[in-house]
């Protein structure tokens, strides 16, 4: 498919609406729906469809592998990392109200960083099992 | 969607099978939307559709494309799925009607969601509320469990190829 000018221009148009929407569901997941998981599966997506479009070594180029497997655990470590800001704070495990001194800001704030640790882990993790899935049939090297 | 079920059952096809399942996402992720469940249509959508139908074609690109042919007969595999079913469905005759605000899982602490979350998160979703504030440790669960899928397929895929590696060297 490398070769189709059709697909790279239209890949090529999408692929930044695809990012955008994937900030504004994560991002405007507060008021409408959508939020982390959603957000990280629709970064995935945007770079499976580059890879499927422009090839699987490309894509690698753009997001190296030791990225992808950085943001698998970054995720959940932000995540749990809220919940010992909480605890530093005086507060119990997981709790947002310490956050800020308005706690209704405090749990604004702690609930956009737990978000953003979900997103970041699942399209980590959505990535490397594309990654891994993608890269088994062709050279053995590369994976 | 049961003719779907049917045909997909039906194919032996494998490309066509996946496409099928694509489409069957899809409709669910339209029933969740009539069921006013927009969050979950959307997971449903981008992971059912997307994301799990190019997985499968990537993992189709390694098999034949047809399935083969079953060494059992159907029968017994068939029997347990209708009984399983059947009492599925007398279970679900017991349960409240669609949307009865008397039923209890609406009685015990959705009222207190609904009204306070706005008020004690400034969240207006209060599905994002629930979820990444009441319910916060279940979500630290759900993301732990993503985190151990990736790493176990990690683990397993890099396994083999180190172990092809070991064998091509000597």
């Amino acid at each position: 498919m490398r070769g189709d000018l059709v697909l790279r221009v239209v890949a090529k148009l999408f692929i930044p609406f695809m990012l955008l929407f994937a900030l504004y569901v994560q991002f405007h997941g507060e008021l409408g729906p959508g939020g982390g998981f959603q957000a990280g599966v629709i970064i995935a997506a945007a770079v499976v469809l580059y890879a499927l479009i422009f090839g699987l070594p490309a894509a690698r180029r753009l997001v190296p592998d030791r990225v992808v497997e950085s943001m698998v655990a970054g995720g959940v470590l932000i995540y749990a990392g809220v919940g010992v800001a909480g605890l530093l704070l005086g507060g119990n495990y997981l709790d947002y109200f310490v956050l800020d001194r308005n706690p209704v800001h405090g749990q604004e704030r702690g609930i956009f960083w737990v978000e953003a640790g979900v997103a970041v882990t699942v399209s980590g993790v959505m990535l490397k099992i594309f990654y891994m899935f993608a890269g088994r049939g062709r050279d053995p090297e590369d994976v | 969607m049961a003719v779907l079920v049917i045909a997909i059952a039906a194919r032996r096809n494998l490309f066509s099978v996946v496409m099928l399942a694509g489409i069957y996402s899809f409709l669910m992720a339209s029933v969740l939307v009539a069921l006013d469940a927009v969050d979950v249509a959307m997971t449903e959508a981008s992971v059912g559709a997307g994301i799990s139908t190019v997985l499968l074609l990537a993992a189709l690109y390694l098999t034949k494309g047809e399935e083969a042919k079953p060494i059992h007969r159907p029968w017994l595999p068939l029997a347990v799925s209708i009984v399983v079913a059947a009492a599925l469905v007398y279970g679900s005759l017991g349960l409240p009607a669609f949307s009865d605000p008397a039923a209890p899982i609406h009685a015990h602490v959705v009222p207190r969601y609904l009204q306070e979350s706005l008020r004690e998160t400034g969240v207006a979703n209060v599905v994002t509320a629930v979820l990444a504030s009441y319910r916060g440790y279940d979500t630290l669960g759900e993301t732990t469990v993503v985190f151990t899928a990736g790493a176990g397929v990690i683990a397993l895929l890099r396994l083999r190829r180190r172990a092809q590696q070991r064998k091509d060297k000597p």
